[in-house]
C-alpha cells in the first residue's frame, strides 16, 4: 500500500493541484482577477443571496383564476348554442369546474356544436390532435359538462409558462442584476434578485395582473356614481382607480385590450406638465379602435386597468392614428410603472406571493466574516489537537486538511455551487470532520505497533484494515447530505453541497496525499511519529 | 501526548444505568414534545420576521407595545446578539398567503415613525401558511427517509440485528435532539432540521465504526463471549471516537461562539448531537448488539471482508 509508482504519484498531485487552481480566484478581487492571463481561471465561489444580501420571492399563479375563466368561457359558449338552437334550459348551474343544466331536445347535433365552438376558442392550448376537450354526459334531461384533466393539466401549464415569460420581461425591465426566474413545480416561480434587499417595487409589479381594456361607458342608463344601481345586461359596475366609492357603469365589450398594444412609454402632458403613459395600437388595435372612437364620437370611454377605471375621457373625435396617452393622476413613478406593465403584457392570472426572504448587504456580509473567522479558528484548535495526539502523523494530517480546505473550495468554484451561510457551517464541520479518515488510520497503526508489527508493516496494514471502514463511515454522512440535497432548498441546499464535497475531498486526501506523504518518508518512520512513545 | 489506546473498560457492565438513563431521556423528551412542544419558528409557522440595526440603543419594551397596537396578533421582539440588533417577529395572520406581504410594510412604516434612529433592515422574511405547511411536512419526510436508508444501508453491509441496533440509536439521538428544543423552547427551524439529518450522518458513521469492529472481532475470537467481545471493540475504537469527536467539537464550538446569531441555533443542535451520538454509539448501539442474537459465523471469505 505504500508503494507509489511515478504515475500514481503523478495523477495524485495533479487531482490535487488542478483543483487548488480553480481556488485561486477566491483570493482575488475582481479588478485583480481581470487582470490575470487568460490560462488562470476566473471563477469565484458563487455566494448565496444570505451571503451576498439579495432577495428570494416564491411566487404561485393562482390556478383557481385560470380555471373559473375557462369555466366562464365556456358558460357563454354553451349558452350561445343553446340559444341559437332555441332550447329553453333551466337549472344552469357553475360550479367550480362544470356546468349542470337540465334542458329538453339536447341532441348529438348541438354536443357536437359546443365541442367545436370550445375547441375553436381554445386552439392554442390543446396539443395537435386532441380531439375534444370537454366531457358531455346526458342523465335523461339533465346535462353536464366538464373540461378533461388533460385540458385542465394544459390550461394550468400554458397559463404558468406564460407568466413565468411576464415576470420575467416586467424583471427585465426593471434593470435588476443577473435576477434568476425559474419555474418550479406545476405553478410556481422562484424568483432570485442578487443586490436588491427592499423587493416592494418588484412585489407591487407583480402583483398587478395588469390587464388593460378600453370599454365604452354606458350612457344609455342615469347613473349615480356614488350609490350605483344595477347594471343593465351587458353592463358592468366598475370603481375608479383614484377612489373607490367612485363608481362607473361600463358595457362589458372591450374596444380594444392591452394585448393590441405595442409600445408604451411614460412621458409628461406638454399642457398640463401631468404625467402621462403614452402606447401605440397594432395595426389591429389601431383599425379596431378607430372604428369605435368613429362611431361613437361625443360619448366617454373607460380605460380599465385590472377592473378598475383609470379615466373616462370623452371621445372629441376619431382616433385613427393608433396611439394615445392615458392620465390618470399618478405620479411619474407610477406612470414609469404603468408603462413598464404595459410593454410586459398581462399576466393570465394573479400571482401569490407565498414566501420572501430578503438579506440586506450587511448582514451578509457580517456572516461572511464571522463564518471566516470561525473557520480559522476552529481551524486552528483542530490543527494543534492533532499534533498533540499523533505528533509527526498529525502533522501530516493537517496538511492533508490544509488541502481539503482548499480543494473544498476549487471544487465549489469548479462547478459554480452556490455558497451559503449554511454552507459555510459545512465547511467547519468538514474541518472537524474531515480529519477522521487519517485517525482511523492511525489508531490502526498504532495498534499494529502494540501488536508487535514494525513500523513499516504497521502502516502498511493500518491503510489496509481502515478502508473499509473508512468507506461505509463516510458513505452514511453521504446518504444524509444527498437525501437533505433532495429535500431542502435554499441556504440549507448550501450546506449538505458542503458536506458531500467535504466529505469526498477528506477521504480523497486521506487515501492518496497524506499516504503519499507517509510513503515519502517511509524509511525514517518511527513509532513515536504516530504519537506512541518508545516502550508502548 | 495523548493515547487513549488498549483501554479496557468495562463499557457493558453499566449498560443497565446507561439503558435507564438513555430511557429517561428519552421519557423527558417525549414529555416536553407534548407539554412545551416545539417553538416552530416562521420556517413552519409562517409569519414574518424583520432583524434590524440601529444606530442607537432601543428600549425593547416600549417598541414592543407599539407594535402590539397595529393589531397584527402577537409580535415579539428580542435583542439579537447586541442591544442595536433587534429581532422581530409577527405571528401568521389569517386570511392566507397573500395578506401576509402587507405586514412588512405595516411594520417598516411603524418602526420609522416610532424611533428616531436610523434604521437598517437586515433580514426580512415572510412564510406564507403554504409553504410553512409544506416545509414541516417534507423536513419530517427527510428525517424518515434518512433513517430508513441507514436502516437499509447497515442492513446491507452487516446483518438486520446492526441494522435495528443502529436504527434504534439513532432514533434515540433524533427524540434527545427534538426533545432538547422542546426543553429549551429554541426556535426550532429550517437549519435545525439540516442539524438533525447530520448528526444522523454522524452518529451513524460513529456507530459504523464500532459495528465494524465488532464484526471483526467475531471472526477473530469465535468461542469469545459476547460481552467481553463487544468491551473489547468499544475499547478498540475508543481512541479515535473520542479524537474524532473533539475535532468536530472544536470545530462546532468556534462556529457557536464566532460564527454570529444567526447560525447559533443550527451549531447548537450539531453540538448536542455530536455528544449524544457519540455517547449513543459507545452506550446504546454496541450494547444493544448483546441482546439482539449477533450471527458469529462469519464467512471468513465474503466480500465484505475486511480484515485479510
Amino acid at each position: 500500500m505504500l508503494y507509489f509508482s511515478n504515475l500514481k504519484t503523478f495523477s495524485v498531485l495533479s487531482v490535487i493541484i488542478i483543483t487548488l487552481f480553480f481556488a485561486v480566484p477566491n483570493f482575488f478581487s475582481k479588478d485583480q482577477i481581470n487582470s490575470f492571463p487568460n490560462f488562470i481561471p476566473k471563477q469565484q465561489v458563487n455566494l448565496g443571496l444570505d451571503l451576498q444580501g439579495g432577495s428570494h420571492l416564491l411566487l404561485e399563479v393562482d390556478t383557481e383564476e385560470i380555471i373559473k375563466e375557462r369555466v366562464e368561457n365556456l358558460n357563454a359558449d354553451v349558452r350561445r348554442v343553446l340559444k341559437k338552437n332555441n332550447l329553453n334550459y333551466s337549472n344552469f348551474k357553475v360550479s367550480n369546474e362544470s356546468l349542470k343544466f337540465v334542458v329538453e331536445g339536447f341532441n348529438s347535433e348541438i354536443q357536437k356544436e359546443i365541442s367545436e365552438l370550445s375547441m375553436s376558442n381554445s386552439q392554442n392550448i390543446l396539443a395537435m390532435g386532441d380531439q375534444t376537450n370537454l366531457i358531455i354526459t346526458q342523465e335523461e334531461n339533465t346535462i353536464q359538462i366538464n373540461f378533461t384533466e388533460e385540458f385542465i393539466k394544459q390550461s394550468v401549464s400554458n397559463a404558468v409558462a406564460q407568466s413565468l415569460e411576464i415576470v420575467r420581461r416586467r424583471i427585465d425591465e426593471l434593470g435588476t442584476r443577473e435576477p434568476s426566474i425559474q419555474r418550479q413545480g406545476s405553478s410556481r416561480i422562484i424568483i432570485q434578485l442578487p443586490g436588491i434587499d427592499d423587493p416592494d417595487r418588484i412585489k407591487s409589479l407583480l402583483g398587478q395582473t395588469a390587464k388593460l381594456t378600453f370599454q365604452l361607458v354606458d350612457t344609455s342608463v342615469n347613473f349615480d356614481p356614488f350609490n350605483p344601481s344595477k347594471a343593465p345586461i351587458g353592463s358592468e359596475i366598475l370603481a375608479s382607480d383614484a377612489d373607490e366609492e367612485f363608481k362607473y357603469i361600463v358595457k362589458k365589450r372591450i374596444m380594444v385590450g392591452g394585448e393590441n398594444l405595442v409600445d408604451a412609454q411614460p412621458g409628461f402632458d406638454p399642457q398640463t406638465n401631468e404625467p402621462i403613459v403614452s402606447f401605440r395600437f397594432d395595426r389591429i388595435g389601431a383599425t379596431k379602435f378607430g372604428r369605435v372612437t368613429q362611431q361613437n364620437v361625443g360619448k366617454p370611454f373607460a380605460i380599465v386597468l385590472d377592473n378598475k377605471v383609470i379615466s373616462a375621457p370623452v371621445i372629441r373625435e376619431a382616433i385613427l392614428g393608433g396611439s394615445g396617452q392615458i392620465s390618470g393622476g399618478f405620479d411619474s413613478e407610477e406612470a414609469n410603472d404603468l408603462a413598464i406593465l404595459l410593454r410586459a403584457g398581462a399576466l393570465p392570472a394573479p400571482l401569490i406571493i407565498l414566501e420572501e426572504r430578503s438579506v440586506g448587504p450587511d448582514l451578509g456580509a457580517d456572516s461572511i466574516e464571522a463564518g471566516q473567522f470561525a473557520a480559522i479558528i476552529g481551524f486552528i484548535a483542530v490543527i494543534i489537537f492533532m499534533i498533540f495526539v499523533y505528533r509527526y502523523f498529525g502533522l501530516l494530517a493537517d496538511i492533508a486538511l490544509i488541502i481539503n480546505l482548499f480543494m473544498v473550495l476549487g471544487v465549489l468554484s469548479l462547478f459554480q455551487a452556490t455558497l451559503t451561510l449554511p454552507g459555510i457551517a459545512g465547511i467547519i464541520l468538514t474541518i472537524g470532520m474531515a480529519v477522521d479518515a487519517n485517525v482511523l488510520i492511525f489508531e490502526r497503526v498504532r495498534e499494529e505497533i502494540r501488536n508487535g508489527s514494525n513500523m513499516m508493516n504497521a502502516v502498511e496494514n493500518g491503510y489496509k484494515r481502515a478502508l473499509s471502514t473508512i468507506l461505509d463511515a463516510n458513505i452514511t454522512t453521504l446518504i444524509a447530505a444527498i437525501i437533505l440535497f433532495f429535500m431542502a432548498s435554499g441556504p440549507v441546499r448550501g450546506f449538505s453541497i458542503t458536506l458531500a464535497i467535504g466529505i469526498f475531498t477528506s477521504v480523497f486526501t486521506a487515501f492518496t496525499f497524506t499516504r503519499l506523504l507517509i510513503s515519502l518518508n517511509a524509511k525514517r518512520l518511527k513509532p513515536n511519529f504516530v504519537g506512541l512513545s518508545k516502550n508502548a | 501526548m495523548l493515547n487513549i489506546s488498549g483501554t479496557q473498560i468495562n463499557f457493558l457492565k453499566v449498560r443497565v444505568i446507561t439503558f435507564i438513563l438513555s430511557a429517561i431521556l428519552i421519557c423527558l423528551s417525549i414529555g416536553a414534545f407534548f407539554v412545551n412542544g416545539l417553538n416552530f419558528g416562521i420556517d413552519f409557522k409562517g409569519g414574518t420576521l424583520i432583524e434590524i440595526e440601529t444606530s442607537q440603543e432601543i428600549e425593547i419594551s416600549g417598541l414592543r407595545d407599539n407594535l402590539n397596537t397595529l393589531e397584527l396578533g402577537d409580535v415579539q421582539v428580542q435583542e439579537f446578539g447586541s442591544s442595536k440588533n433587534l429581532l422581530i417577529r409577527v405571528e401568521q395572520q389569517l386570511g392566507g398567503d397573500q395578506v401576509q406581504q402587507d405586514v412588512v410594510q405595516i411594520v417598516k412604516e411603524s418602526l420609522g415613525s416610532y424611533l428616531s434612529t436610523d434604521i437598517n433592515f437586515r433580514r426580512t422574511e415572510v412564510v406564507g401558511p403554504k409553504v410553512s405547511g409544506e416545509l414541516i411536512q417534507s423536513g419530517a419526510i427527510a428525517i424518515f427517509v434518512a433513517v430508513f436508508a441507514m436502516l437499509v444501508y447497515i442492513w446491507f453491509r452487516f446483518e438486520w440485528q446492526f441494522s435495528l441496533g443502529a436504527v434504534l440509536a439513532l432514533v434515540h439521538d433524533v427524540i434527545l435532539t427534538i426533545g432538547v428544543f422542546c426543553i429549551t423552547q429554541l426556535e426550532f427551524n429550517l437549519p435545525i432540521i439540516a442539524a438533525i439529518l447530520t448528526i444522523v450522518g454522524y452518529s451513524m458513521n460513529d456507530t459504523v465504526v464500532v459495528y465494524d469492529r465488532v464484526r471483526e472481532n467475531l471472526r477473530k475470537y469465535r468461542s469469545k463471549e459476547i460481552t467481553d467481545l463487544l468491551n473489547l471493540s468499544i475499547n478498540d475504537t475508543l481512541s479515535r471516537t473520542i479524537v474524532t469527536s473533539v475535532t468536530t467539537l472544536l470545530a462546532l464550538l468556534s462556529l457557536f461562539i464566532f460564527g454570529g446569531e444567526v447560525i447559533k441555533g443550527f451549531t447548537f443542535a450539531m453540538i448536542w448531537g455530536v455528544v449524544v451520538g457519540t455517547y449513543s454509539s459507545i452506550f446504546v448501539a454496541a450494547p444493544l448488539l448483546r441482546y439482539l442474537d449477533v450471527k458469529r459465523e462469519w464467512n471468513t471469505t465474503s466480500a465484505v471482508d475486511s480484515t485479510r
